[in-house]
């Protein structure tokens, strides 16, 4: 798994999400829920760019911003064992540096 | 307090208590040791920022008067407009915030708004699994539920079942897409229009629009 370069994102893009940040502690506060760590999505649309909510939480400003992105995970990818229809999605917004590129070619 | 908590100022749940209470508490005689800790930390601070001058009780009463104005009347004409014109349709789902404007529905730059179009073939509904995120401006308050931690834990995990208990039981071939309000975005659905509605005013459209719909969690004229 290789950084992001946030440029690069594109809808259609397969990614794969961070377990935490590549250097440093886990922050203190997160927007990743644990539910998508470590899993497999695509990308659906760029959100823009917004102060990043790790450095406001520690009452820091934060003047570069973070590139926010939805991005689409197959339901059967986050639940084993989902028992709903293969096309069910969930959409969450994450910021980029919370997610890789997903070099494995995966099928969601 | 885990640091997923907390979105914005205005979204936690876990001090529903100061949107009753606002600050005529002490006048209702209301007893504070019966409070939660998250009531009373929240109502002591308050009476600190007025007592140091910070803020006034009547900011705050107005602060609060502000919130219970918000009603989902405001989405619902959103809605209604969106099925009667096809191009405010269209400017709608691409910029919400400026669609709304046309309205005269002012909404803030942040958190910003996206309308998501249910279809026939694609039903959207929405949960902010982190704390309790919600486009308050185009629908008032949340309901209890939307804040529970079982509403914001199953409906991610098994979406079709918790709208079964809403009553929406979706056909197989429906897809189900959960929008989850993790950052800085706030979500509006648009219900799929009922039939039978060809010859109904926009105000009749507006009245008949719910809240749980613009939610996902309810279909209209089922």
């Amino acid at each position: 798994m290789s950084t992001m370069d946030a440029s690069t994102l594109l809808a259609g893009d397969r990614v794969i999400v961070r377990h935490g940040p590549e250097q440093g502690g886990m922050p203190r506060h997160v927007r990743t829920p644990a539910y998508v760590r470590g899993r497999r999505g695509r990308i659906v649309a760029s959100r823009g760019r917004w102060p990043n909510p790790e450095v406001l939480a520690e009452g820091l400003p934060d003047p570069i911003g973070a590139d926010l992105y939805a991005v689409e995970f197959a339901q059967h990818e986050l639940w084993p064992g989902y028992r709903g229809e293969p096309q069910d999605r969930v959409v969450l917004d994450l910021y980029a540096h919370w997610l890789g590129k997903d070099e494995t070619g995966g099928t969601s | 307090m885990s640091g997923d908590h907390d979105h914005d100022h205005d979204d936690h749940d876990d001090h529903g208590e100061h949107d009753h209470g606002g600050a005529a508490d002490e006048h209702a005689g209301i007893d504070r040791s019966t409070l939660s800790p998250y009531a009373y930390r929240i109502m002591a601070m308050r009476d600190l920022l007025v007592e140091q001058g910070v803020i006034a009780a009547e900011d705050v009463e107005a602060a609060i008067a502000a919130i219970e104005r918000l009603t989902p009347t405001n989405g619902a004409r959103l809605v209604a407009r969106s099925w009667l014109d096809e191009g405010f349709r269209q400017r709608l789902l691409a910029d919400t915030r400026s669609a709304a404007a046309e309205l005269g529905i002012d909404l803030p730059e942040e958190p910003r708004i996206t309308a998501l179009e249910n279809r026939d073939d694609l039903h959207h509904v929405v949960v902010c699994t982190l704390c309790s995120c919600y486009p308050r401006a185009l629908l008032g308050r949340p309901p209890d539920w939307y804040r529970s931690i079982e509403y914001r834990s199953r409906v991610v995990i098994e979406p079709r079942a918790v709208l079964s208990e809403f009553g929406v039981d979706l056909d197989p071939a429906v897809a189900v897409s959960v929008f989850d309000s993790t950052a800085d975005h706030r979500y509006l659905v648009i219900p799929v229009r009922p039939v039978g509605t060809e010859d109904l005013s926009e105000q009749e459209l507006v009245d008949l629009i719910t809240r749980d719909a613009m939610i996902g969690t309810a279909v209209l004229g089922g």
